[in-house]
């Protein structure tokens, strides 16, 4: 099933969640909605659900405006980011109650059920759980008993909301892997917002990165990871060093200092320049175009972490090789490998 | 190391709270209770049998108590849609019909039952209107369950109310994207959910209307046999200086007010393992 989203438009009281949003998800695909908290991912991700309705803008399912449907008939399955168990009955007649209440002609027989369950229950590998009531579960496994729960129905769209938020680090990372293994073998349009960018970009086909109610940028994880589109993505994908810059006549200035790199057509005024921490060459200090003196070294991991407090004013921190010798109070030259410059101060 | 080293406890006090606890009931409540049986032990177990078996006591035991049972039902039923409209949704004067559900706590039971009386009088503003339908409350015990449920309501309410705030409406939500009707999200998961409250609820409203004295005996003419509560029947023999018998009763109520409550307790401590294991 395609999801289109069209000029979608939000706003609680005077606080705008979503200023026009337009949005297309194609059919089986795996998408990211990532953003900062306020950004209104959830937002969008409750108006596809029908858990809340537009101010303004259409949603579309397979072409159909879906908007004149509730909850209850648009057959999506939401998987909450704190689960939203029926705490009063058990794994089993959590993961079967999407069955239980489908309209008598339609509905399954027990022993249909049953077997659905069972099914499910094998697909989350939680079937020894089945007697279990949720508050007996770690929360791992309520996650994963949400979605079976989400799953029963057979829905044409799985919308999960912050699936991992609630987890500590470890089991985070085994349901990532867990969850792209899952939608690989049941291949429902599947969504999911996070403020993870790591998450996203590990899990998802396609990453939406949002700010403010707005898309800033849709595209693979390596198109936002290595071509961000706005300065808003450029600092919120990866750990980037960010240089307030002037730009004049096609030059670059760094505090009134010239640089040796070119404005790549950003029109004159205030920008800030972007340098991804570990394109930060380190050479010797008459080397590069930035010049500075190392006042801090952690070592960690495949790198080391150096800061860098420039001559020309601001400190910054660059990721180096380990087998590049710095030590405090050493003068280096920096040259960036790539860097972005976008407009605005 | 000494064996009888004090064990430390984040929470001292236990020897003094629970030795102030133990001594407060006794005096309050276990005391008094136990003077009643002794008292009822000047009887003879034939006399205690034909003055408990008689027909004013027997039908003064069964109009409290099946009148308190079909009040509290009722209570139940109607605290819990009182409930859901005061949490649920906004509404103009919400917080003034808030207030409201606590007035029957805090009148005098007396005034209750002075103003329920004139409610409901033949030319009462809503008895004129049932005398001409041909109903009768006032005097009957038609006047006695109105009153229970008068003085019952803020009970259910009261117990309910916080539990359905508490409720995460990510539950409700949830059930509407699996598919469930406004009905099934409402009996299958909001009930249940609410149950150990509303038994709770029930049995307080109940209890309450088993003891009520001051709002009933107005209301309800008092005609031994017919809407005599036993209570006022306790009242009568003791002013009839027939204290044996005036205990004898209430003793009879106390053990079945005790069985009642409970097995109410029971029914809510099951009804909570359900909702939290």
């Amino acid at each position: 099933m395609t999801i289109e989203a069209r000029g979608v438009v939000k706003t609680f009281g005077a606080f705008k969640a979503l200023d026009g949003v337009d949005l297309k998800v194609a059919n089986g695909e795996l998408l990211a909605l990532l953003g900062p908290s306020g950004s209104g991912k959830t937002t969008l991700l409750r108006i596809i659900a029908g858990l809340e309705w537009p101010d303004a803008g259409e949603i579309l399912f397979d072409g159909e405006n879906a908007l004149d449907r509730g909850a209850r008939e648009r057959h999506v399955g939401f998987v909450f980011q704190h689960y939203a168990l029926f705490r009063h009955m058990s794994v089993f007649e959590n993961v079967a109650f999407g069955l239980r209440v489908q309209p008598r002609r339609i509905r399954k027989s027990e022993a249909q059920i049953r077997a659905r369950v069972k099914e499910l229950l094998d697909l989350v590998q939680l079937d020894w759980l089945a007697d279990r009531y949720p508050s007996q579960l770690s929360g791992g496994q309520r996650q994963r008993i949400a979605l079976a729960r989400a799953l029963a129905i057979e829905p044409r769209i799985l919308l999960l909301d912050e699936p991992f938020g609630a987890l500590d680090a470890k089991v985070r990372k085994e349901l990532r892997q867990w969850l792209r293994t899952l939608h690989h073998s049941i291949n429902v349009t599947s969504i999911f917002v996070t403020h993870d960018q790591e998450e996203a970009l590990e899990v998802a086909h396609r990453v939406v990165v949002m700010d403010k109610g707005r898309i800033e940028q849709v595209g693979s994880p390596g198109d936002v990871y290595d071509s961000p589109a706005t300065a808003f993505v450029h600092g919120f994908i990866g750990e980037s060093i960010m240089l307030p810059v002037e730009v004049t006549g096609g030059a670059v200035h760094l505090n009134g200092r010239p640089l040796d790199i070119v404005a790549e057509g950003v029109a004159p005024g205030a920008s800030t320049l972007f340098v991804r921490r570990h394109d930060m060459l380190v050479g010797p200090a008459d080397s590069g175009t930035l010049h500075g003196a190392v006042t801090h070294v952690r070592s960690f991991g495949p790198v080391q972490r150096a800061e860098i407090a420039l001559t020309e004013g601001s400190t910054i921190e660059i990721d180096a090789p380990r087998d590049r010798d710095l030590r405090i109070g050493d003068r280096v030259g920096l040259k960036p490998r790539h860097y972005r410059i976008f407009a605005g101060g | 190391m000494s064996v009888l080293a004090p064990r430390r406890s984040t929470l001292p006090g236990f020897g003094l709270t629970m030795g102030l606890t133990l001594t407060w009931l006794s005096l309050i409540v276990l005391i008094p209770l136990a003077g009643l049986f002794v008292r009822s032990t000047d009887l003879s177990l034939v006399q205690f049998w034909d003055i408990v078996t008689s027909r004013r006591t027997l039908s003064a035991l069964k109009i409290s108590f099946g009148l308190s049972f079909a009040a509290a039902c009722v209570n139940l039923v109607m605290g819990t849609i009182v409930v859901w409209a005061l949490v649920r949704y906004r509404f103009p004067g919400r917080r003034l019909f808030d207030a409201i559900v606590d007035v029957p706590f805090a009148l005098p039971t007396a005034v209750a039952g002075v103003a329920l009386t004139a409610l409901f009088a033949q030319k009462g503003w809503l008895g004129a209107p049932l005398a001409a339908a041909g109903i009768k409350v006032a005097f009957t015990p038609l006047g006695i369950f109105i009153a229970m449920i008068f003085i019952g309501i803020p009970f259910v309410v009261r117990t309910v109310q916080p539990v359905l705030i508490d409720l995460d409406p990510e539950i409700e939500e949830a059930a509407a994207s699996l598919g469930a009707s406004r009905w099934h999200i409402v009996t299958k998961v909001i009930l249940p959910s609410l149950t150990p409250a509303l038994l709770t609820g029930f049995a307080l409203a109940f209890a309450r209307a088993v003891g009520e004295y001051g709002s009933v005996i107005f209301i309800a003419g008092n005609l031994p046999n017919v809407s005599e509560i036993a209570p006022l029947l306790i009242v009568i023999r003791l002013s009839e200086f027939r204290y044996a018998d005036a205990t004898a009763i209430a003793v009879v109520m106390l053990v079945v007010a005790f069985v009642i409550i409970f097995a109410v307790n029971r029914l809510q401590r099951w009804a909570q393992a359900q909702a939290s294991t």
